[in-house]
């Protein structure tokens, strides 16, 4: 027999590669909707992250236990005392000695003692800062610098009021009121600049970790071979791998945005063009990065372990979603310029918070296209088509 | 066939691949030619360098040292032009296990450029040669191993390619697809493709039009395998007459001056004699008084040993240091009664049953996925079985499966050793699992060192031996404990003639000592060592018995004497038959 008809001339490069793209993206989508692992990271893992950062997880501060403890009861001090009642970020428990609560401190059942000196009401206001004493658990910092802020707040705003009604103000009323006004996010609800951070963490997880695993998986069953040894191009079969990820990966991104507008109440004060624009510059980046960790290693376990840690974990606590770029270590700070997630964060918050804002966006846009060539450029050549 | 004037399809000079620059090369200097119209057969043992040298041809490997031309292109700098024109099935089934057959096909006619308005007649044409008609929209995930390398060749042949390199592919094939496969391919090469078949598999050799023998990264000949087997011509005798005494009898004519080689071939011996004068007043010598010896026709096999030198002595260090088991109670060590094993509604054993009576070796021979190992594993206890019952050494295993694993020693395929643990660390974990004092743990690891000689490797880790090696120390860890009965999971599958018959010697001399094997392959002549072979085919045992008396019952006027082989596929054929009936 003759297994194949001898074909006619051979289709024009071009269309020939075209034609290849056009099958290996079909492949490719294929193999996403019947693969359920595929759905579970691009859909359902990213809806558990969100739905936890959602309610899980919120950085509000709420009512903190603490002792106060005043060492004599001028009326001076119970005025103190009463103003740490009054604030709405702490539940009091008063007494009359610290040894009271050191225990409880110990326990965790106070998050913190202050304590008012006998002698204050003497040193008295208008002669500097009153001095006060706050005890705090240092095992837990976030919570004691918490405790210590607000407590030095409680007690700055009450040397005011008392200053007012000394130098014959209005009473009640202090001379220099601060007035706190908080843009974008008046309610200072974590939840709203929390959801549009774990939208980047999603779209890191789709980018750069399903890339990495999908490629590892051809090496492991042996398709990878198969597909080297026909006409495809290494530069084909990147694009081929490229182009569904890209789109999953909006998809990805588009579920969780509805989730966020729709479930968790964030508000959207941009536009879907803005979103649409940075989460696509943001994608290029995490394909570059997953596709190059694919081309280094061949082995899903590894491409795993390489995509957690230097994918997911970097867009986690680089990026300025949990923890504040500013209060990091300088050199710390310096690090997290190549993380793409720092650059696109701001960017969805601003979408969701405070609308477009061009100036922002384009510069970070910039940067992460940036940071993606670089890695297409380092994928694309350990992507040859050798085995070894 | 292909004009005189045709170019050869692949040409070899000198290639030498390394990887890594302490081990020995992966390929040393070998050159040859692969020509159009006929199948050469790159024929080795696991780690000869056959993978190495069809990537090498594919372009996806570049030679440290020397040139390959494919199609009249360089391997290094032209490998695009090389991908446009030939057929490549890598050894591991490299089609979209998620994709049907129809899918499948189609991406590979996508990426072949293959023009559409052909497709239909092309399509049609390779499922009715490959008989996957009735499959098209079957996930190629759950086609049989057989169906899968016949998907794969239809893969490789959308743009009828020049030259179709096929690696390993009959592994995991049961024999009928085995000989359609080699029948396709055989059709073939009459339009002139040129065909590369590589195989560990000697009888596939012997089949080839042309081989390039290669052991250990070298290549040790090249040419018509008839060529090689008539260095052995005149020197092959089969030596029969010792009736249940042929494993001492093979022991002891292994021993004599003059023998090359020498196995069990069911109820003979067949032996291969050095060069002499005469040979047949040599083979009457060593037959000695009450066997009757006859010459026999050469296979590759026998010319292959003796290439490499002649193949081991008969004796087993192993064997003689073993205890002789007390053969008074005619009671079966292993015992299998209706062992039936069921996965949701797929039967993977259905009601086997058979007793080995202790000194005695078992074989469950048959394809991979046919049940062997289900069935093996319900006996070690490892599964447990869905009806049944198995006993080992009068142990019934629902119940005393402990008791039962501390009698016996398993080998389990490709040798499940620790790796990355050093062969010394490996003898101390086993021992320490099968619970050896500290005395006897320090005096068998001794012995064992000393009988695989082991001493030199003591420190280096388990994955970095060579295979021979491994099978070695596989075995040293299955028996440190004596046990009274052996399970052997495909034990030398890939390994080279020498290392297997060495392998078998030790299993000889333990069986005459009175230890019970039972062993799983999927490899015809190793099933011709068994006492006793059980064939399983889909989930069933469709013929027990002598491997003497399974190929007497296929034999007709046509084929006086069967192989294995022959006798495993015309009984899967009458099963099917009466069951279809």
């Amino acid at each position: 027999m003759s297994p194949a008809a001898p074909s006619p001339a051979a289709p024009s490069p071009a269309t020939g590669r075209m034609r290849r793209f056009a099958a290996l993206v079909v492949k490719e989508s294929t193999q996403v909707v019947r693969d359920p692992s595929s759905i579970l990271i691009a859909l359902v893992l990213p809806m558990i992250l969100l739905f936890l950062f959602g309610y899980g997880v919120s950085l509000d501060a709420t009512r903190t236990r603490i002792g106060v403890v005043m060492e004599a009861a001028t009326p001076v001090i119970r005025d103190l005392a009463a103003s740490f009642q009054a604030s709405r970020y702490f539940e009091v428990e008063l007494g009359h000695d610290r040894r009271q609560f050191e225990d409880r401190l110990i326990l965790g059942e106070v998050r913190g003692i202050v304590v008012i000196p006998a002698q204050f009401a003497a040193e008295g206001a208008g002669r500097g800062a009153p001095t006060i004493q706050v005890i705090v658990d240092g095992s837990e910092p976030n919570t004691a610098s918490f405790v210590e802020n607000y407590a030095q707040g409680v007690v700055s705003r009450w040397a005011q009021m008392r200053m007012t009604d000394v130098t014959g103000g209005l009473a009640g009323q202090p001379a220099i009121a601060v007035e706190q006004r908080f843009w974008f996010n008046p309610e200072l609800a974590s939840r709203n600049f929390l959801v549009p951070g774990s939208i980047a963490i999603v779209m890191t997880l789709v980018g750069t970790l399903l890339t990495a695993l999908v490629v590892a998986r051809e090496w492991e069953r042996g398709t990878m071979e198969a597909m080297m040894a026909t006409p495809v191009t290494a530069a084909e079969l990147l694009a081929g791998k490229i182009l569904p990820y890209f789109l999953l990966g909006l998809a990805s991104m588009t579920v969780c945005v509805l989730a966020a507008v729709f479930v968790f109440a964030v508000p959207f004060r941009g536009s879907v063009l803005a979103l649409y624009a940075v989460s696509a510059c943001f994608l290029v980046p995490a394909l570059g990065q997953g596709l190059l960790i694919s081309a280094a290693t061949k082995n899903q376990f590894l491409a795993s372990q390489l995509a957690l840690f230097s994918g997911f974990l970097p867009s986690f606590l680089l990026s300025g979603f949990l923890f504040e770029i500013s209060s990091m270590p300088e050199i710390i700070q310096y690090l997290t310029l190549i993380v793409p997630a720092r650059y696109l964060i701001p960017c969805l918050q601003s979408v969701f918070l405070a609308g477009d804002i061009w100036a922002m966006f384009l510069p970070h846009m910039a940067v992460m296209l940036l940071i993606g060539a670089v890695l297409f450029v380092l994928a694309a050549r350990n992507m040859r088509k050798r085995i070894a | 066939m292909t004009t005189p004037a045709a170019p050869d399809l692949v040409r070899l000079e000198a290639v030498t691949k390394r990887f890594g620059t302490a081990a020995p090369p992966a390929l040393d200097a070998v050159s040859g030619q692969i020509r159009g119209g006929e199948i050469t057969g790159l024929v080795g043992p696991d780690g000869a360098g056959k993978t190495t040298l069809i990537r090498l041809m594919t372009g996806l490997m570049r030679p440290d040292g020397g040139s390959v031309q494919v199609l009249g292109f360089d391997t290094g700098r032209q490998a695009a032009r090389i991908h446009g024109a030939i057929g490549y099935m890598p050894q591991r089934f490299g089609l979209y296990e998620d994709l049907s057959v129809a899918e499948n096909l189609t991406l590979y006619a996508d990426l072949r450029g293959l023009p559409k308005p052909d497709r239909p007649a092309v399509f049609d044409q390779l499922l009715t040669f490959t008989d996957l008609k009735r499959f098209t929209a079957r996930l190629a995930g759950r086609l049989s191993g057989g169906m899968k390398q016949k998907l794969g060749l239809a893969c490789a042949l959308l743009r009828k390619p020049r030259l179709l390199l096929l690696d390993e592919p009959s592994v995991g094939v049961d024999p009928i697809s085995r000989r359609d496969l080699w029948a396709m391919v055989e059709e073939l090469t009459r339009d002139g493709i040129g065909v590369v078949w590589s195989t560990a598999y000697l009888d596939e050799a012997e089949a080839c039009d042309r081989v390039l023998l290669l052991n250990q990264g070298k290549l040790l000949f090249a040419g018509l395998p008839a060529d090689l087997t008539a260095r052995v011509a005149g020197r092959v005798f089969k030596l029969a007459g010792g009736s249940g005494q042929r494993r001492r009898v093979l022991a002891a004519a292994l021993e004599q001056d003059g023998v090359v080689d020498g196995v069990v071939q069911g109820e003979a011996v067949r032996l291969v004699l050095a060069p002499a004068e005469d040979e047949a007043a040599l083979a009457g010598r060593i037959a000695g008084e009450g066997h009757r010896i006859a010459p026999t026709e050469p296979r590759f096999e026998d010319a292959f040993v003796d290439l490499l030198g002649g193949g081991p002595g008969g004796r087993s260090a192993l064997a003689e240091s073993a205890t002789p088991l007390p053969t008074d109670d005619g009671a079966p060590v292993i015992e299998a009664r209706g062992l039936t094993k069921r996965f949701g509604d797929f039967t993977a054993a259905d009601d086997i049953t058979f007793a080995i009576p202790r000194g005695q070796i078992f074989g469950l021979l048959g394809p991979n996925g046919a049940g062997k190992s289900t069935t093996f594993k319900m006996l070690c206890g490892l599964l447990k079985p869905t009806s049944g019952e198995g006993r080992v050494a009068g142990f019934d295993l629902r119940h005393a499966g402990a008791k039962a694993r501390n009698r016996l020693g398993y080998m389990a395929q490709k040798f499940s050793l620790y790796g990355d643990l050093s062969v010394a660390q490996n003898l101390a974990f086993f021992a320490g699992v099968y619970g050896l004092s500290r005395r006897r743990r320090r005096e068998r690891s001794q012995l064992m060192v000393e009988i695989f000689d082991l001493g030199p490797h003591l420190g280096m880790s388990a994955k970095d031996l060579p295979l021979g090696l491994k099978q070695r120390l596989a075995l040293a860890c299955a028996v440190l404990h004596e046990p009274e009965a052996l399970f052997l999971d495909e034990p030398t599958s890939g390994v080279d003639p020498i290392t297997r018959r060495e392998f078998w010697s030790h299993i000889n001399g333990l069986v005459e000592k009175g230890v019970t094997v039972l062993v799983t392959t999927h490899f015809m002549d190793e099933a011709e060592y068994c006492d006793r072979i059980s064939l399983i085919y889909r989930g069933r045992s469709v013929a027990l018995g002598s491997p003497d008396e399974l190929k007497a019952a296929v034999a007709t006027a046509d084929a006086p004497d069967p192989t294995m082989e022959d006798a495993f596929v015309a009984l899967v054929r009458r099963s099917e038959e009466a069951a279809a009936a």
